[in-house]
């Protein structure tokens, strides 16, 4: 591979739009992993399914009726969860298999599969305008300066809700806006990977992370940094092999994972 | 002296139980109050009360004179250590980043390592919380509570996995807290010795408040003791 492929704009704008997207999914996911959600972006990114399949049946730009549904379906969850005292995990399981039941149905009305719902399912990171860039960059700027001005909060009420709440944080509001941010983050990141694999860019990052990092901005520093390079060798890679990059990505942050395994299983790392 | 907690006719009613019925004391200003019962005598629903989260009660509880129903800033004048700290073993933080997230004003980040070097735990600042033992956790989140500075320290019968060496440096450092700095201590135990040793006042507690006053009241009255330890001797029973 000559570095002449860093010179096309489609790959200009793919490496720099995945590298936004892998920084924004790996924040997020630090918070969501630790709350022990890690999963709830999964039932996120199938509920959008739904959310696509609609936009693209009433002929609405599909990510818009995407981030519609998945932050509603967030709520959606959240209430539900403490409501009727459902487990979080059976409440992800719920919303995971609804979403995508919603859109199949959908689909099936509006005359079957097509090429725009394999794009979705799948991650199109390759065909994504200026336009879409700059809207991902401008929409992850603003999520990244919500967790930035919450920091404190958030990171209270993940480590212990209780104490949080004995300290004045109004935990519950909290839950509520890391949710809706997480719904946000969701659709933003369905772009880079797809519906099928956003829980890899969220969790993967994040459990390799913990195993290296002491303090907690260190800890979500090397996330992202993990993200970043998985995201940006893994498009190079699919390139070279004229492969999906989706699949390249997520199977190099799962060689880093490994690695870290096996580093720590060596006894290099000494942390529990 | 002021008083730091005034609770009136506070009430809570459960479905089955009745937890705390019609318990009124006022706790001064500096005073170090213990307060001992059976389990099951309300000290938690009590202490989840006294920091908000439980609001299903009646009657009043006050804060320097704030009802806490009404005030939207009382927990600043409380920090408040819990019985186990409870935290996720493998959670990527600091003891310096625990104590950070106690703190209200991020501009005062100088107090995290003074606060820290008051409970001789400066030099474990950068070690990760899972790392720690017992009784340095319990010092961390005794550190965790003073980094705001409150005038009210609540501990939750917080001896539980902590050596003697480290539950005597534990005494001494609420010691010193009370009687140099002032603050006042609302302390839950089921240590009577060490409720003796430490607190200047003692409440007896089991769904009704059956005793309050000086601690030297209590323990030099032997029917009330007897009667205390008779109710925790049956309770303990019941429970074996």
């Amino acid at each position: 591979m000559s570095f002449e492929v860093l010179t096309y704009g489609f790959m200009q704008r793919a490496i720099l739009t995945g590298a936004i997207i892998a920084i924004l999914s790996s924040v997020i996911g630090l918070f969501l992993v630790l709350r022990r959600y890690s999963l709830f972006g999964d039932a996120l990114a199938h509920s959008s399914f739904g959310g696509i399949a609609l936009g693209l049946f009433a002929g609405v730009y599909p990510l818009w009726t995407a981030y519609g549904v998945s932050i509603l379906s967030a709520l959606i969850i959240t209430k539900i969860k403490t409501r009727y005292n459902i487990s979080g995990d059976a409440s992800i399981a719920v919303l995971l298999s609804s979403g995508i039941a919603a859109g199949l149905v959908i689909i099936s009305f509006s005359g079957g599969f097509t090429l725009d719902i394999f794009s979705f399912l799948f991650g199109s990171i390759l065909l994504v305008s200026v336009n879409d860039t700059v809207v991902i960059a401008a929409l992850a700027g603003a999520i990244l300066m919500v967790i930035l001005l919450f920091f404190r909060q958030i990171l209270y009420s993940t480590f212990n809700e209780k104490q949080a709440k004995v300290s004045g944080i109004p935990v519950e509001k909290i839950n509520y806006l890391l949710i809706i941010l997480a719904g946000l983050t969701v659709v933003t990141s369905i772009q880079l990977v797809g519906v099928l694999l956003i829980s890899a860019l969220f969790v993967i990052p994040n459990v390799t992370a913990i195993m290296y990092g002491r303090s907690f901005k260190q800890t979500m520093f090397i996330s992202m940094s993990f993200s970043v390079l998985s995201v940006v060798s893994g498009i190079l890679i699919s390139y070279v092999f004229d492969i999906t990059p989706a699949g390249t990505i997520v199977i190099f942050s799962v060689a880093l994972l490994a690695i870290t395994m096996g580093i720590k299983s060596a006894g290099l790392l000494s942390k529990n | 002296m002021l008083n730091a907690v005034e609770i009136s006719n506070l009430t809570v009613k459960y479905p089955e139980v009745i937890a705390l019925d019609d318990v009124s004391f006022v706790v001064k200003q500096g005073d170090f109050l213990g307060i001992i019962g059976p389990n099951g005598a309300g000290k938690s629903t009590l202490f989840d009360s006294m920091l908000g989260l439980n609001t299903t009660y009646t009657g009043t509880i006050k804060f320097f004179d704030e009802d806490i129903k009404k005030s939207k800033t009382y927990h600043k004048s409380i920090g408040y250590v819990p019985q186990r700290p409870e935290f996720e073993n493998n959670f990527p933080a600091t003891v310096s980043d625990v104590v950070r997230m106690a703190l209200e004003k991020k501009s005062d980040e100088n107090k995290i390592d003074e606060v820290l070097q008051r409970l001789w735990i400066h030099e474990l600042r950068n070690r990760r919380i899972g790392e720690l033992s017992g009784g340095q956790l319990q010092r961390v989140f005794i550190a965790k509570a003073l980094v705001n500075d409150p005038k009210i320290l609540i501990l939750d019968e917080p001896i539980t996995g902590v050596d003697q060496q480290n539950i005597d440096l534990f005494f001494s450092i609420l010691k010193e807290l009370n009687s140099k700095n002032g603050i006042t201590i609302i302390w839950s135990s089921h240590d009577l010795d060490a409720v003796n040793k430490l607190a200047n006042h003692v409440a007896c507690l089991n769904r009704t408040l059956f005793f309050h006053g000086e601690s030297e009241k209590f323990f030099s009255d032997d029917e009330l003791v007897k009667q205390y330890s008779e109710a925790s001797m049956q309770e303990h029973m019941h429970h074996h």
